[in-house]
């Protein structure tokens, strides 16, 4: 697994409280991983801030899975 | 009476009466201000008169690329924004027959979108913190409408459904949004009314006087406290009885 992919789940593990191996690279967020809306722009930011990238919010609304997440931080990054 | 040690608050409309007496309140109880408005020269006397942890952060509201500037420069000098009150607004009266989309517009854009943009300027931190606190100064025309301000009426009640909204969204981080609508206030914009239109006003509210500034500040300082913490999308009406709702 990639850097990145394992800087994105050690977020994801810590902002929403789900067991490591839970965060496959389909799960989705909000149904597989127990998110609310807000959790997805609260996940947003984090990334934003560890990868020191702009996420603007046309983009965010495609990040639905962890997968999702990690494709689009590493081609903007 | 409320302490707010530790916390910094941004005012808007801080050079006009209720702002001004609203940061000196916040001030009072240990809080850094940041001070907005237009004009600089009474922005500067204010910050002069309160000494230390006051900071002028001149911004025109009707300019938006201003207004999306204003949290960050906040954010920058005070460190964060754990407060924030948007209280600047204008009038722009006229009939309703009359009313020019220039004038509808130009009010709207102040009391309403610059309050959208600053909330959600300063949400990200507010979120991060897991504390918040936004005041949005509304009036109690917003609630009873009054002839001549169907735009200030418009953007005032639309202040108040805003911040009802908001406050759903964002309570479980700890982050609170209420309204404070004001009646009539002692400030120079109600100086400038004759006796006979002061004698109007006075017939319609119970406690038979206007309010002051610092009854006003006094409902931000405690909406604005770590006591208020359950109190949210409300609208607390300091108006001496003259609208019970």
């Amino acid at each position: 697994m990639s850097d990145i992919a394992d800087r994105v789940k050690k977020i994801v593990v810590e902002h929403l409280g789900v067991e490591e191996d839970k965060v496959a690279e389909n799960a989705s967020f909000i149904d597989d991983l127990g998110a609310d809306s807000l959790d997805t722009v609260e996940l947003v930011m984090a990334f934003e801030e560890e990868f020191g990238i702009e996420i603007p919010d046309d983009a965010a609304e495609t990040i639905q899975t962890f997968g999702d997440a990690v494709k689009f931080i590493t081609e903007a990054s | 009476m409320f302490d707010l040690t530790g916390k910094s608050a941004l005012v808007t409309g801080a050079s006009g009466g209720i702002g001004a007496e609203i940061a000196r309140t916040l001030h009072c109880a240990g809080a850094t201000v940041g001070l907005s408005g237009t004009r600089v020269d009474p922005l500067e006397a204010l910050a002069a008169e309160l000494g230390e942890r006051a900071h002028v952060l001149p911004c025109n509201l009707s300019d938006m690329a201003a207004v999306e500037a204003l949290p960050k420069q906040a954010i920058e000098t005070m460190g964060s924004v754990d407060i924030l009150v948007n209280n600047a607004g204008i009038t722009r009266d006229n009939l309703f027959m009359r009313m020019s989309d220039e004038e509808w517009n130009s009010v709207l854009d102040v009391n309403l979108t610059a309050t959208f943009k600053l909330c959600k300027g300063v949400m990200r931190g507010m979120m991060k913190a897991r504390w918040g606190r936004i005041v949005n100064i509304s009036s109690v025309v917003g609630a009873t409408g009054n002839p001549g301000q169907a735009n200030y009426a418009a953007s005032k009640a639309g202040m108040i459904g805003m911040s009802k909204s908001l406050a759903y969204e964002v309570a479980s981080r700890g982050i609170t949004v209420n309204a404070v609508a004001p009646g009539f206030i002692e400030t120079a914009m109600t100086d400038k009314l004759t006796e006979d239109q002061k004698a109007g006003i006075m017939g319609q509210i119970p406690a038979g006087r206007m309010g002051t500034p610092a009854e006003i500040s006094a409902a931000v300082a405690y909406l604005a406290s770590a006591e208020a913490g359950y109190v949210t999308g409300t609208t607390l009406h300091v108006n001496g009885g003259m609208a019970m709702l």
